[in-house]
């Protein structure tokens, strides 16, 4: 399943890479891309898992730029 | 300007004038007793803590939540080390620019950024549905297929459908990038996306909205950052090493010479913050991709879709471009020019061509029923067998008629009289008797001549031309255009050979466009580095399998992308060099104690500001 999510306060380029390299490493994601000028994550995941991986994408996201928000 | 950068704005504010009153203060007389250590480090607190106290609490969260190198840290690290040797001026001063390019920065990408969403704003935001008698703003994700809706004057159309009332002028620039409006009337294709004139239209949707061409084009764009140009992942790549390094330095350069040849801490400490303020990646890992975005959306401008940074990065290397002759240079709009039947029986002759034909996708086939005129009775037709590269094969009313080129008539052991007209010439034989010829041509587009030139003169090497037509045909067409070289009478797999071997020949760094209509060449279109496809012409698969669409098939637009790609391609360059060369000058400096802070901060925010206003002339195309 493939989805997009609209992400609010993304500030910095290097971190929207850092998020895309962890995001892309969770197990069950196929592939995914965080672009810091659209300010939007695309993923790519397993259908099953798909709603734990999002909690998992969610909390790498905070992890590294703790004011940026998914618009889930 | 945002509600937070309005806030930050005017936290730089205050803090500066703080800052200014504590310079004033400090240096009038009578103040010689403040100047004494607590006194004269809590009097600057005051304006760092102003400006600085958020940088302190994110590096402090941010470490609590294992992120070490980042911009926040570094920033506190190099204050703080500034507070340490008594630097109190450079501390504030240092957090205050950074502050202010930080402001800058981010006001310069949400501009680019919205200058280029804007240029997407192509999305409708609903469908006008009758229900019970009365009109209603429906979302078009709700709209099924085979709905009439109603397009205002003005309104911008939400689905793809076909007209079935009214006439108006369609404003298509939006989608294409050309400004003369369209004309469209009852029965005509109209597509989603482009702004309807004056008139008001009635339109019975073909598409669901994901289907639509609004939202394919879109999804197109978006996805386009996705498919990195390999500037950007050395970018990438290098923003991984260069921090962890460039702070291993600092921290060597803060220790080893006081250590070892018993220096002074606090000059050397220096020179480590100044490493550290440097140590951000920010201005290349912004800039770079922000240009290619740029390049993308000044594409888009000018109604040529380009699906990915690489694309754009290969279309500067641009060396050999390779066309499709029919729907590509030519118009594709076959008419019947000549009839010319063994006997005398031109209108049987017709006749049987348009039954052969008429479940062929073919533009000839296509211009053979309209020639017809009437309609064919499909149900007199049965084992229609289509043989790629030579025509069609099929019983009508018992008897097997043949319709297609030499070497179908060939291919069935037909004897037939070779026609010498200009154009595509469609053969028909009965039951293995040759009944004549059926003469189709087809017109090269106005501007088909002076794209192969600019191309030229933009540096392109070779332009070659494939076509599954005849050699007469096919080489008249490529001397009118002044084509380098032609290939003629090609099936569809042949030119997929065609253009390997042409890969072949290409030096390293060399590229090569295929530029067709979609059809039959999709396999073509992606073994080419570039496949570039017509737009409104070509089928939706043409569409998919393309790295560029041109969307409204005007071969004169590959020039025109081509130079939006030289010029972002450009600016990469002048980014990557400019930001690094100046990045290593201060470093150099620092190390050798000649660089201060100030120089520091210019090399990490003035650089990132001056690449992304850099990087925003990307975006700008000259009309």
């Amino acid at each position: 399943m493939k989805k997009k999510f609209k992400m609010s306060n993304l500030d910095c380029a290097h971190c929207a890479s850092k998020m895309e390299d962890a995001i892309k490493k969770i197990d069950g994601v196929e592939d995914a891309t965080v672009s810091f000028i659209m300010q939007k994550l695309t993923l790519q995941a397993d259908d099953e898992r798909f709603d734990s991986i999002m909690k998992e994408v969610v909390s790498i996201c905070k992890r590294i730029e703790p004011d940026c928000t998914i618009e889930v | 300007m945002t509600k937070n950068q309005k806030i930050m704005l005017g936290r730089i504010i205050a803090a500066a004038v703080l800052y200014a009153a504590v310079i004033l203060g400090t240096s009038m007389k009578g103040a010689e007793d403040f100047l004494k250590f607590p006194y004269l480090f809590l009097l600057y607190l005051i304006p760092y803590l102003v400006i600085g106290w958020d940088i302190v609490y994110k590096a402090a969260r941010n470490i609590s939540h294992g992120q070490v190198f980042d911009e926040n840290f570094l920033m506190c690290i190099a204050t703080f080390g500034a507070f340490g040797v008594n630097e109190y001026k450079e501390a504030v001063a240092v957090m205050l620019f950074y502050q202010v390019g930080e402001l800058f920065q981010n006001y310069a990408v949400n501009r680019s950024r919205q200058s280029i969403t804007a240029l997407m704003d192509i999305c409708p935001e609903y469908a006008n549905v009758e229900v019970d008698g009365e009109l209603r703003q429906l979302d078009p994700d709700d709209v099924e297929i085979g709905t009439v809706i109603t397009v205002k004057p003005g309104e911008r159309i939400p689905l793809d459908g076909v007209v079935v009332e009214g006439a108006s002028m369609i404003d298509t620039s939006a989608l294409t990038g050309e400004s003369v409006p369209r004309k469209v009337q009852k029965g005509e294709e109209i597509i989603s996306g482009c702004i309807n004139g004056s008139g008001l239209l009635k339109v019975k949707t073909t598409k669901e909205f994901d289907d639509s061409t609004v939202a394919k084009i879109l999804e197109l764009v978006e996805n386009a950052s996705s498919k990195k140009a390999k500037a950007e992942n050395f970018i990438t790549k290098f923003a991984r090493y260069y921090t962890p390094i460039v702070v291993c330095a600092a921290v060597l350069l803060a220790l080893l010479p006081p250590l070892i040849l018993g220096e002074p801490f606090a000059e050397w400490v220096k020179s480590a913050c100044i490493f550290l303020v440097i140590s951000c990646p920010c201005a290349l890992v912004i800039s770079v991709p922000l240009s290619f975005f740029g390049g993308i959306g000044a594409a888009s401008k000018k109604g040529v879709l380009v699906k990915g940074s690489n694309y754009l990065e290969a279309l500067a290397k641009l060396d050999t471009i390779v066309f499709d002759k029919t729907g590509t240079l030519t118009k594709g709009e076959f008419k019947v020019s000549e009839i010319i039947p063994v006997g005398d029986e031109k209108a049987g002759l017709l006749e049987m061509a348009a039954y052969a034909e008429c479940y062929s996708d073919h533009p000839a086939a296509k211009s053979i029923c309209e020639a017809f005129k009437k309609t064919v009775d499909s149900t007199q037709v049965e084992k229609v067998e289509e043989i790629a590269g030579h025509g069609v094969k099929a019983i009508w009313n018992g008897k097997t008629i043949l319709a297609g080129n030499e070497k179908l008539m060939q291919r069935f052991g037909v004897n037939m009289i070779p026609c010498e007209s200009i154009g595509t010439v469609v053969y028909l034989a009965k039951d293995g008797v040759f009944q004549g010829a059926i003469v189709i041509s087809d017109r090269i587009k106005e501007n088909a001549k002076r794209a192969v030139q600019r191309l030229k003169t933009d540096g392109v090497k070779k332009t070659v031309m494939l076509t599954g037509d005849r050699k007469q045909t096919g080489e008249k067409v490529a001397e009118q255009i002044g084509i380098d070289e032609v290939y003629t009478e090609l099936l569809p797999q042949q030119k997929v050979e065609k253009v390997e071997i042409l890969l072949q020949e290409l030096g390293g760094k060399e590229k090569l466009a295929f530029v067709g209509d979609g059809i039959n060449d999709a396999p073509v279109l992606s073994r080419a580095d570039i496949g570039i496809a017509m737009g409104s012409m070509g089928s939706d698969a043409a569409i998919e399998a393309a790295d560029v669409v041109l969307m409204d098939d005007d071969p004169e637009k590959i020039s025109d992308v081509v130079a939006i790609a030289r010029k972002t391609l450009k600016i990469v360059k002048q980014n990557i060099t400019f930001a690094l060369a100046v990045k290593a000058i201060v470093l150099l400096l620092g190390a050798f104690q000649v660089a201060n802070m100030w120089e520091a901060v210019f090399a990490d925010v003035g650089v990132s500001v001056i690449a992304i206003l850099n990087a925003a002339r990307a975006l700008k195309v000259k009309k």
